[in-house]
């Protein structure tokens, strides 16, 4: 599978590495050239070295997926740290370039929920902290 | 009219002033807390402190019942995404959004975001409109309604130059609705002879404009001549 993530941070390089380690074509893309670190941190080999690609840009730039691979991508990720930015380019991942499966990342639990059931596949990281910090607090 | 104005920016506080000068009932939503106090100051109670893209400041700022909403915050991607929340989840009827970067206009048309007003590109056009580069000005695109008007100069030696209206060779979906000469305009009739020089604004289906320009490009500069 070819995997393009949009936002270098915490989630988006990790999940990248993963991605690669598992064998699949990954591509990040984020706009800060030292995110790039992110990716190199804890490895044997530099991202490039691994077989990684890696793409400075905003991510509202249409050149800057395409130079990334999202014409080509089966997965794309929306990682960054704006929930706007990413329900954003997630939705023009969906409509603009037909990828197959979106997966967005969005902190607010209530766009999060709506999206969802607009037919993006959001992640709610809020939402889950509730969770998991509501069941330990009320064990 | 209840009119929710996200962003109390330049642009935002203007627009709420002029609005509630003109009796219309406006609540401003700014996000940003030093901002907000200044606004406050003057408009009370019509500014709420929030991040108009969380659904409970839209909805505390009333956008059930809201019949237009404005988005013209500094940021693109917050602009798209309340008009788009504001049309498709609480569905409200009309909705102008503000486009900061003339490059991000093509997402608020791919997420159906319109209009999209960007002042760059007015301004463009306003100085298109003073030095035409091509003799055709775009002046207003009319997106619903797949219509648009254009002004274009009559070229000298022109096909259409010294022609009556109903001789000028135009394709079907187009007409001539005015003639500028002189500083005056006039709606031409069918027998109206255009002159070099004058100004023709033409209603059109969007992509006519190819077909129309030759008939009014200098002699010489039209394809086929």
């Amino acid at each position: 599978m070819f995997i393009l993530i949009v936002g270098s941070g915490r989630v988006g390089s990790a999940v990248a590495k993963r991605a690669l380690d598992a064998g699949h074509e990954v591509s990040v893309l984020d706009s800060d050239p030292l995110s790039h670190e992110r990716l190199d941190k804890d490895q044997l080999t530099t991202w490039e070295d691994a077989g990684g690609r890696f793409t400075v840009s905003t991510a509202l730039e249409i050149d800057g997926l395409i130079e990334a691979g999202i014409e080509q991508a089966d997965v794309f990720l929306a990682a960054t740290s704006g929930d706007n930015t990413n329900l954003v380019i997630a939705q023009i991942a969906q409509r603009r370039f037909k990828v197959g499966r979106v997966v967005v990342r969005v902190a607010d639990p209530g766009r999060a929920a709506w999206y969802a059931e607009q037919g993006l596949l959001t992640i709610c990281p809020t939402q889950h902290a509730i969770d998991q910090a509501s069941r330990v607090v009320l064990a | 009219m209840y009119v929710i104005i996200c962003g109390a920016g330049k642009v935002g506080w203007n627009l709420a002033r002029e609005l509630i000068a003109k009796d219309r009932e406006v609540t401003l939503v700014e996000s940003d807390h030093a901002r907000y106090r200044v606004v406050e100051e003057e408009l009370e109670h019509a500014v709420q402190y929030g991040d108009a893209t969380e659904l409970w400041v839209l909805e505390r700022a009333g956008i059930q019942r809201a019949d237009l909403v404005i988005a013209v915050t500094g940021d693109d991607e917050d602009n798209i995404l309340i008009c788009q929340m504001a049309k498709e989840k609480y569905g409200v009827q009309r909705i102008v959004a503000r486009v900061n970067n003339p490059r991000n206009l093509q997402h608020f048309r791919l997420l159906d975001v319109q209009p999209a007003v960007s002042a760059t590109d007015l301004i463009l056009r306003l100085i298109e409109h003073e030095v035409p580069e091509y003799g055709l000005v775009q002046l207003l695109a009319l997106e619903e309604e797949h219509l648009e008007i254009i002004e274009l100069e009559v070229g000298h030696g022109s096909e259409a130059a010294g022609r009556r209206v109903q001789d000028i060779e135009l394709p079907d979906g187009s007409l001539i609705i005015s003639v500028l000469r002189g500083g005056a305009g006039f709606v031409p009739k069918a027998d109206s002879v255009v002159q070099p020089g004058d100004q023709v604004l033409l209603i059109l289906d969007p992509g006519l404009e190819s077909q129309i320009t030759p008939q009014f490009a200098p002699n010489g500069a039209g394809p086929g001549t």
